[in-house]
């Protein structure tokens, strides 16, 4: 291996590598591990070979194809600019997860403008883009429809900010589309002429989910698209599409794996039934199915020639009674991932436990989330049935009204696999609702038996000792989610000392206070972010923090009235880009 | 810990129509606005703010964010709920068909929608609608039973506001629907 040749490509990087010595690459020619290297997926794998020396530090980044960046404040685009210089796809998060439920302001920031800016002039042949809780203007995605000729793919989480009109510019100027995923963002709706600006050339779509927009869009418009995009795998629609106009879609597409139908109500005639039917038991790939706006068990039916080779059911949009539930799921005993809402009630989840043996996820959302009579929705009686049928079960998300220590504690006996372990009780505060007793020795359980627990969201009366058994047993957990819980400091201290690989600790309405948040000062680095609200912080140990740790933000919001030394809203989040400079004025840095 | 009102103004609403004592945008329950496809995470925040020095307090008062359901979800379902209360398939006469017919009414957005659908499937002309003067000069005039149970000229309220009192649909001929459009 020529150490000449090494040297012109590490010149005509940026970063300051001394001539490496040179007898390494004889060992090993940096083609060999480049070619070795470009095999390597997963970016965590790819960060620690990053850190095995300079030559693999450099192979690593001139093989790095797919950027994931986990908090778009953390790095600068200059300083990614600086080390990948090939780069095809891209995935950004931006604002705290609590972002969902309200309790971030809008004009927060996470704005991908700067980013597009960067990546238009250093990687032109950008392929693909993955946002999620950023914030984009339709002018954004005029710019990435117009200055990356090779766009394939884009996919909008839970971001704000943008219109139809945004997506038109898409729909029109990306003539290689591959994907368009539009899912639950915070869009101003215009109308549904974007879906009529794909050229009549493009049929290169192989994903299209615009499920969660309400406009109705041109039929014919999609109709012929559908049919010409041979590859199409994944198709959801939204709730303008009839059910005969889906049974249209499906004669052209029996190829689907995953379908999202529109609203599930419609008069059809016997034969329109029919050829709802037959269309979608030529469907012999399903797999996902979701959608299902306003169905009911008159023409639930047609599903269950589908329902054979489904692994994914979304009904979470669905409301079901559990006799319809139980039909459904009977036909489908391959489910994994099952998606309801409470209305499906104790009833039907047993339903789910008899007939689905596979199941590996179950969440079960809240049809009236506000409502506070006890007569409805989901107890922990669910739960246990479907912890007896599915001892596979390993993501949860359960949201009820009541549930008892000694549930949960089966629970985990019977799943002892829990990766990820979300339970909503939802009143803030709920003891045990047999005993009377703080819902501790329910996550006790949880952490104690679940060894390999990475994620978990606890919820109820709780005291710190719940907090002891996770920083003494939950030595997997990456991710925890706190709400109205805890008595003291202690509890978060507990957590902070206790679990080695955290990385997101989020926590709100709890009575954790500064020596709490000091007390995890050499911790934050290694995590991706802290986020306290409404807790017992305030300004002076985040100043503190802030001057103690100059590689972490800290930024504070405060509320309307509230006392100029309470810090009721604090993020903490490591960077290498130092506090940013887009934070509006109601975001303090510190 | 604040407590926040997390619900906003719905102005196409009936209650708009209504005549009650109070402040414009006060309400018992919570309601979603009719154009909730905006950006409505936030905007909730920023509207809880203001509205809470405007408006009495729900009765069932909420706590921001809680439960952690996302707002697209929240929105979703409550009009799911709203649209399930009111039961949109109503029967459809016309004098001298031999049988009824049942359309839904969730499936159109507006009154020419619906007059359009009425003239196909009966294969009749409606005409247009005037305020003063009804369907005057057409064969055929659309009226309505509604929750009280008289018997209304369609097209006089705000769609809205008659697809949740429409109780029956009968087209009237002409000549018998004289009576109803003038005042």
């Amino acid at each position: 291996m020529d150490p000449k040749l090494k040297k012109t490509k590490d010149s005509s990087s940026n970063s300051a590598n001394s001539p490496d010595s040179t007898h390494s690459s004889f060992l090993f020619p940096d083609e060999v591990l480049e070619r070795v290297l470009s095999l390597l997926h997963s970016h965590k794998d790819r960060s620690s070979v990053s850190l095995v020396c300079k030559d693999w530090y450099n192979a690593e980044r001139w093989t790095r194809t797919k950027l994931f960046i986990g908090n778009c404040y953390s790095v600068s685009p200059e300083i990614v600019a600086r080390r990948f210089p090939r780069i095809k796809s891209v995935t950004l998060k931006g604002k705290p997860r609590f972002s969902d439920f309200n309790l971030v302001p809008q004009y927060w920031g996470a704005d991908v403008h700067s980013w597009l800016v960067m990546f238009a002039k250093v990687y032109p042949f950008l392929e693909e883009l993955r946002l999620k809780r950023m914030t984009l203007s339709d002018e954004s995605l005029k710019f990435l429809a117009t200055s990356f000729p090779g766009f394939k793919a884009l996919s909008l989480l839970s971001c704000d900010g943008f219109s139809t009109d945004g997506l038109k510019a898409i729909a029109t100027h990306c003539k290689n589309l591959t994907e368009l995923d539009i899912q639950e963002n915070g869009i101003d709706d215009f109308g549904g002429g974007w879906l009529s600006c794909f050229s009549e050339n493009c049929s290169s779509l192989e994903v299209l989910n615009f499920a969660s927009l309400s406009s109705d869009v041109s039929f014919d418009a999609l109709e012929k698209l559908v049919r010409r995009c041979k590859s199409l795998r994944i198709l959801k629609v939204n709730k303008s599409i009839s059910l005969d106009q889906l049974q249209q879609l499906l004669v052209q597409a029996p190829q689907l794996i995953e379908l999202g139908t529109g609203s599930f109500q419609q008069e059809l005639t016997p034969r329109q039934y029919e050829d709802l039917e037959t269309a979608f038991s030529n469907c012999k790939n399903l797999q996902t199915l979701s959608g299902l706006w306003e169905a009911t068990s008159l023409h639930l039916p047609v599903l269950y020639a589908a329902c054979a080779s489904l692994t994914f059911l979304n009904l979470s949009y669905a409301t079901l009674r559990s006799d319809e539930l139980a039909k459904l799921v009977a036909h489908s005993p391959n489910l994994r991932r099952l998606w309801v809402l409470d209305t499906v009630e104790d009833k039907g989840l047993e339903t789910v436990g008899s007939s689905c043996p596979l199941l590996e996820e179950l969440r079960v959302y809240p049809a009236d989330p506000f409502e506070l009579d006890l007569h409805h929705g989901v107890t922990e009686a669910g739960f246990l049935a479907v912890s007896h049928g599915c001892r596979k079960l390993h993501y949860v998300l359960y949201f009820c009204r009541q549930m008892t220590n000694a549930a949960v504690a089966t629970i985990v006996q019977n799943c002892p696999d829990f990766t990820h372990f979300r339970l909503c009780i939802m009143n803030p505060g709920e003891p045990d609702y047999l005993t009377n007793e703080p819902m501790d020795e329910a996550f006790g359980a949880v952490v104690k038996t679940c060894t390999n627990l990475q994620r978990l969201a606890v919820s109820g009366l709780l005291t710190d000792l719940t907090f002891e058994y996770i920083g003494r047993y939950a030595k997997n957990l990456e991710t925890l989610s706190v709400a109205f819980a805890g008595s003291s400091d202690r509890g978060m201290q507990c957590v902070l000392q206790g679990c080695p690989k955290l990385r997101k600790l989020e926590i709100r309405d709890s009575p954790f206070g500064n020596a709490a948040l000091l007390s995890g000062v050499e911790k934050y680095e290694t995590m991706r972010s802290l986020w306290m609200s409404a807790c017992n912080v305030t300004m002076s140990a985040c100043r503190l923090l802030a001057k103690d740790m100059p590689r972490l933000n800290v930024e504070v919001m405060r509320d309307e009235g509230s006392d100029d030394r309470q810090a009721d809203k604090v993020y903490v989040y490591r960077s290498v880009a130092g506090p940013r400079r887009d934070a509006p004025p109601f975001v303090l840095t510190l | 810990m604040e407590r926040s009102l997390a619900y906003e103004n719905d102005l196409s609403n009936l209650e708009a129509t209504e005549l009650r004592l109070g402040l414009p945008g006060t309400d018992e329950s919570e309601k979603q606005s009719s154009r909730n496809n905006k950006r409505s995470s936030a905007e909730m925040d920023n509207s809880c703010e203001k509205d809470e020095q405007e408006c009495a307090p729900a009765p069932k008062a909420q706590v921001v964010g809680w439960p952690p359901v996302r707002s697209y979800r929240k929105n979703v379902l409550h009009q799911k709920n709203e649209s399930e209360l009111s039961g949109m398939f109503v029967k459809v006469s016309m004098d001298g068909a031999p049988y009824l017919r049942k359309i839904d009414l969730k499936v159109y957005k507006n009154y020419q929608d619906l007059l359009k659908v009425l003239e196909n499937m009966f294969k009749c002309s409606i005409g247009v609608y005037s305020e003063r003067e009804g369907y005057n000069g057409s064969e055929f005039a659309p009226t309505y039973e509604d929750k009280d149970g008289d018997w209304m000229l369609v097209g006089d309220v705000p769609w809205d506001m008659f697809i949740t009192s429409c109780k029956r649909l009968r087209i009237m001929k002409g000549s018998e629907a004289k009576g109803l459009g003038c005042l």
